[in-house]
């Protein structure tokens, strides 16, 4: 449903998307994950025709966004970082001018927009104007506007930013309810997010992909190498050379993180450390979350492929 | 044509739905009655001079009326033009609102088809509002009809050039006040823009003149309509827009 091929934008001297490659299904909901800055807004600014880019091909709904930009806007339904609405329109009016630019026929326009309405829990305001509404009501009025034609891609851009905690459990029901129909990619800079919604991840950093996976498989590649932490009473410098055999250590304190070859070097840590007389306080598996995963991916230059 | 409509639609209603249509009519029909109720007085007190001491045929309602009446709303227009222009595209900017029109399915040609219509409907309400003023005169009268419907005819092109630079300033800037600013002083510019003509030189001279907006607005108060008037303040109209085009288009690609 969406394609990018070597896609590159470049503000000035300043590189902020670098020959990005991806490829979204129809269906499926794909998360962008990454800090702020990372190029996601860009990237998505750029996919819905919003902005050009400086090089490469962006390919949705079968159509090349540069080349065919408004059949291309037609399939695709976009809320971008700041919800684009007018304050001085009450929401109704505000979904009604939605709809007519994106072309709803007249006949089912009422109805579209009613069910948009209660889609994303705005029913209750929709006479009330945009200006007299909490950040997170026109959060869900930037949502509505996106939703209102049906399009069968949508993109959008941190869509739980605002809200309170039950209303992002609302608004992340809702984008689960539409995998299937629509094809949705959604950005993020915080983690659960992600998890809680998508299929798929795609990490930026600087621009650039640093992975692109599945969640699980995401998780299990970042444990790569069997990581355990060894906490001993006293830290000998012999023992800690002896261990060096075994794996790479990092010491922090009375705390040892030991990279091990295999899983069956695990008896030999004990015996060694025992053996040197350093005091065993505690041997565990150093489990290796998501949040980690994100914060390796982003914080070095490492990548985990 | 739809989506211009929808755009237009949008447009023309946020202006009545914020205070500027009111102000903005409200203030040109207090000016331009002021200046009617008195011109008319001194039309009247001339005419009732003649009369008394009997020297022949006075200054007729044309000449006396109508003529500097429509001639001062062009003035009118020029100090109030900025403020229906100001916010069309800068606003948008400044809410991120822009973004809904650029990634929806229409053309930028029709965005700013759209608000161009929006606020030149606006000018023409205004415009259709001062209608009172020469049924007032027919009715108690005998003015020509020629140069009131090309006053008007003029007037509403002349506004027209004023609304497409203030279209194209405001999609030039984020802040409404330099739009505001930019339309008003260029405005002012292509009025004033002749004044040059004795010093510049026959050439050079003929150009600017003709670059004058007011220039060309002295045939149609006299009732004249002149292709090449028409077509100057058309060209102009189009080329702002054009402008406007290119800014916007610009600003993506930056």
């Amino acid at each position: 449903m969406i394609t990018v091929t070597h896609l590159t934008k470049q503000y000035g001297p300043r590189t902020a998307v670098h020959d990005l490659n991806f490829e979204v299904k129809k269906g499926e909901i794909v998360g962008f994950l990454g800090p702020n800055g990372a190029g996601k807004s860009t990237t998505m600014k750029i996919l819905t025709g919003f902005m050009p880019a400086s090089e490469g091909k962006v390919m949705i709904a079968g159509h090349d966004v540069f080349h065919e930009p408004i059949k291309v806007k037609q399939s695709i339904g976009f809320l971008p970082e700041n919800p684009p609405v007018y304050p001085e329109m009450s929401v109704n009016q505000y979904l009604d001018f939605a709809a007519r630019l994106h072309q709803v026929p007249p006949k089912g326009q009422a109805a579209a927009i009613a069910n948009t309405l209660k889609r994303v829990g705005l029913w209750d305001v929709r006479h009330r104007l945009i200006q007299n509404l909490s950040k997170g009501y026109r959060q869900r009025v930037g949502l509505a506007q996106a939703l209102v034609h049906n399009p069968p891609v949508l993109i959008l851009d941190e869509p739980t930013v605002g809200l309170d905690p039950k209303q992002i459990i609302e608004i992340r029901e809702l984008i689960k309810s539409l995998r299937g129909d629509h094809t949705v990619l959604l950005s993020s800079h915080i983690l659960p997010e992600v998890t809680a919604t998508c299929d798929r991840v795609i990490v930026l950093n600087r621009g650039k992909i640093v992975a692109e996976d599945t969640i699980d498989h995401l998780t299990s590649r970042a444990q790569g190498g069997l990581i355990y932490a060894l906490t001993v009473r006293n830290v000998k410098a012999a023992g800690v050379e002896a261990l060096m055999q075994l794996g790479k250590i990092h010491t922090t304190g009375n705390r040892l993180t030991i990279e091990l070859k295999s899983e069956d070097a695990r008896e030999k840590v004990i015996e060694t450390a025992v053996k040197h007389d350093m005091g065993v306080l505690e041997f565990v598996a150093d489990k290796v979350s998501l949040e980690d995963i994100f914060l390796k991916l982003t914080t070095n230059e490492g990548s985990l492929a | 044509m739809k989506n211009i409509w929808s755009i237009a639609r949008r447009d023309f209603q946020s202006y009545f739905t914020s205070p500027i249509a009111y102000i903005v009519i409200a203030g040109f029909l207090a000016i331009m009655g002021w200046m009617f109720f008195w011109s008319l007085n001194h039309f009247n007190i001339q005419n009732m001079q003649y009369m008394q001491y009997g020297g022949g045929k006075g200054p007729s309602i044309t000449e006396a009326i109508i003529r500097p009446l429509y001639g001062n709303m062009n003035v009118v227009f020029l100090f109030l033009v900025p403020f229906i222009t100001m916010r069309l595209f800068a606003e948008e900017r400044r809410q991120h609102t822009i973004a809904l029109l650029l990634t929806a399915p229409i053309h930028l040609t029709e965005i700013i088809l759209g608000k161009f219509l929006a606020a030149f409907a606006l000018v023409l309400i205004m415009l259709l509002l001062t209608g009172f003023y020469p049924i007032m005169l027919f009715a108690t009268g005998n003015p020509e009809l020629g140069p009131i419907v090309a006053s008007y005819i003029g007037t509403l092109l002349l506004a027209g050039c004023c609304l497409s630079l203030g279209i194209l300033f405001s999609a030039m800037t984020e802040n409404q006040i330099v739009a505001g600013a930019l339309t008003f002083s260029s405005g002012l510019f292509f009025w004033l823009v002749s004044w040059a003509q004795q010093a510049a030189g026959s050439v050079f001279g003929e150009l600017l003149n003709y670059l004058s907006l007011t220039g060309h607005y002295n045939n149609f108060g006299q009732g004249l309509l002149h292709s090449s008037d028409i077509v100057f303040y058309l060209s102009f109209i189009g080329l702002g827009l054009f402008f406007t085009h290119r800014v916007l288009d610009s600003y993506r690609w930056r």
